[in-house]
């Protein structure tokens, strides 16, 4: 199972100082945070893609490109990539590139994006978002894995003999997540690629991700790309730790109180209570994130939202220790202790070269990452 | 004998409240006039004071917390809703808005709802016309022709001394010509066949049609 973290990018003030990050300093505050990502163990990093202030992550692939460099083990990925307002010949492109820059340590979550204005200002139809995000993917789909494409759609000038360069790294194009907080299209749009779903799970109580997730597993099912429980589902998370559960509650609490989105709203306890965001020990943020495994079964990846709201630099990279050191060691014994032998890892480019080259070899012919598993059975 | 749920959205903010009081009578009487139908009425209030906090807390986060979840759906799933606001600045209260504004798309189309308020002065009673008609116009929500308000004074001897199609004078005569159009209108309505997307998604391949 993979654990990582996820950011949004937001430059927000710290409501405790008063204090706001410059861009410049934010952006390397992010590149800060990843490489600590590796440092403290982790398997993820990803990053968010916005287009408007205050956020700063409008070029994904050129900070993941920075990151690759700074580092060996960590796979880069995004959260979202958005599908609906990129040309998703631009996206087969720069993911590409970036998978040869590092060596393979690339994967991608499609999102549609939330903001209203972002489509207009790219040329779309917030109105078309699903449309959109579905024949946009349909194109980027193939041109990772047709070396010569002819494509006419609704949405997009059409193309004749092109070709998208560079190729993907060894003819593996990066596995890609679908992102959705509520359409039930998303999901079923993951099932039929047999790709990755994410339940970002940060804002819904789990009912409502637990019927997201049970109609893509059963949908991967129907398209043959393996049982109900062999499915590759991510979930995010939001955690805040101290030693003490209280001091924890202490120091996070202005920055809740403040925080993009939900400040100003319901108070602390209740949006713990209602939504998987924990406050607390490691011991808690352990014992809640344990309990996703019952609420949506074996799953391979795990993100943590830790740098937003304005806490410091200083700060995010204290949680990371704490995530790395104390958290995610013990999670992933206990994850691996109840998992059965048949549920998949998430595929890395590694498993997918693999499964690619006994594909070829004639072990099994659906080249979609699942063969060890079916020669398991 | 056939039974029917309706719900009573009342945006009353004082204890006791005339705008809830209106909207029980308005209750009672479309049970009645179902009973003569030979329907079997549930009646289910929803106070919105009660939910005030959590209406904020989903504006501002996008979901409905869990407690406010489940009044959501007692009242997108009743058969009619009878919603009751006091008049404010020549219009529904920002309370009553608010409610109507975290409800799902399409959640109360083609259900019979019957609008009453309530004011000081009788001079506020187009409110019901020109602000809460429209709004449940844009809702798609069948809305019973009569609407019923009532002013400080139609609770005792004022309002209009004429009988109405009831024979019964003022504010009653009133709620029960509204309650017997919004009976009528409940009474027929048959259940939509209501389609899950996370139960029954739409296969791939037409979505990527375009849904034809």
């Amino acid at each position: 199972m993979q654990f990582g973290i996820f950011s949004v990018g937001d430059v927000t003030t710290d409501p405790t100082t008063g204090r706001t990050p410059s861009e410049a300093e934010r952006i390397k505050a992010m590149v800060r945070i990843a490489l600590k990502a590796e440092e403290v163990g982790l398997d993820v990093f990803a990053t968010g893609e916005h287009h408007n202030p205050p956020f700063v992550p409008s070029s994904p692939t050129t900070m993941l490109g920075f990151i690759a460099a700074r580092t060996e083990r960590l796979v880069l990925s995004t959260a979202t990539t958005l599908i609906t307002t990129n040309d998703p010949v631009k996206i087969a492109e720069d993911f590409a590139m970036l998978q040869h820059l590092a060596d393979g340590r690339v994967d991608l979550m499609m999102g549609r994006g939330n903001t209203g204005p972002v489509y207009p200002w790219f040329g779309k139809d917030i109105r078309q978002g699903i449309e959109l995000a579905l024949e946009y993917y349909n194109l980027l789909h193939r041109l990772w894995r047709e070396d010569v494409v002819d494509w006419q759609g609704k949405l997009r000038t059409p193309l004749q003999g092109f070709t998208a360069t560079p190729r993907p790294l060894d003819g593996v194009p990066p596995f890609v997540w679908h992102g959705s907080i509520r359409s039930p299209e998303i999901a079923e749009q993951a099932a039929y690629y047999g790709d990755g779903f994410f339940a970002n799970n940060i804002f819904w109580p789990k009912e409502h991700y637990m019927r997201l997730i049970d109609l893509y597993r059963r949908r991967f099912e129907h398209y043959g790309h393996g049982a109900y429980d062999q499915a590759i589902v991510g979930l995010g998370g939001q955690v805040f730790m101290r030693k003490n559960s209280q001091d924890a509650v202490r120091e996070f609490r202005p920055y809740f109180d403040n925080a993009p989105v939900y400040g100003h709203g319901p108070s602390l306890e209740e949006f713990t209570r209602e939504t998987p965001l924990t406050v607390g020990s490691p011991q808690e943020v352990i014992d809640r994130t344990l309990k996703f495994r019952e609420y949506f079964g074996d799953y391979q990846r795990q993100l943590f939202l830790m740098d937003h709201a304005g806490l410091p630099l200083s700060t995010a990279l204290e949680q990371l220790d704490i995530l790395g050191e104390e958290v995610v060691p013990v999670l992933r014994k206990e994850f691996a202790a109840v998992r059965p032998a048949h549920v998949p890892d998430a595929p890395t480019h590694a498993s997918l070269l693999a499964a690619k080259q006994d594909a070829a070899a004639g072990v099994d012919g659906d080249g979609d990452g699942t063969e060890k598993v079916e020669a398991a059975q | 004998m056939t039974e029917r749920r309706i719900a009573v959205v009342s945006a009353g903010l004082g204890r006791p409240s005339s705008t809830l009081l209106l909207g029980e009578k308005l209750a009672t009487a479309a049970e009645a006039a179902l009973r003569e139908r030979g329907i079997e009425a549930r009646v289910d209030v929803v106070e919105l004071r009660d939910h005030a906090h959590d209406l904020t807390n989903n504006m501002l986060t996008g979901f409905p917390a869990s407690s406010l979840r489940e009044m959501l759906e007692r009242v997108t799933g009743a058969d009619g809703v009878i919603a009751v606001t006091p008049i404010f600045n020549a219009s529904y209260s920002g309370l009553f808005k608010t409610f109507f504004d975290v409800l799902e798309q399409d959640a109360l189309a083609g259900r019979p709802v019957l609008i009453a308020a309530t004011g000081g002065t009788p001079r506020h009673s187009l409110a019901l016309e020109h602000a809460l008609r429209p709004m449940f116009a844009y809702l798609r929500s069948v809305v019973v022709p009569t609407a019923v308000y009532a002013a400080s004074e139609d609770w005792g001897a004022g309002g209009d001394p004429a009988g109405g199609l009831t024979g019964l004078t003022g504010l009653t005569g009133r709620i029960g010509r509204a309650a017997e159009e919004f009976a009528a209108l409940v009474a027929d309505r048959q259940a939509p066949e209501r389609t899950d997307p996370y139960a029954d998604p739409v296969p791939f391949e037409r979505l990527l049609r375009g849904g034809d």
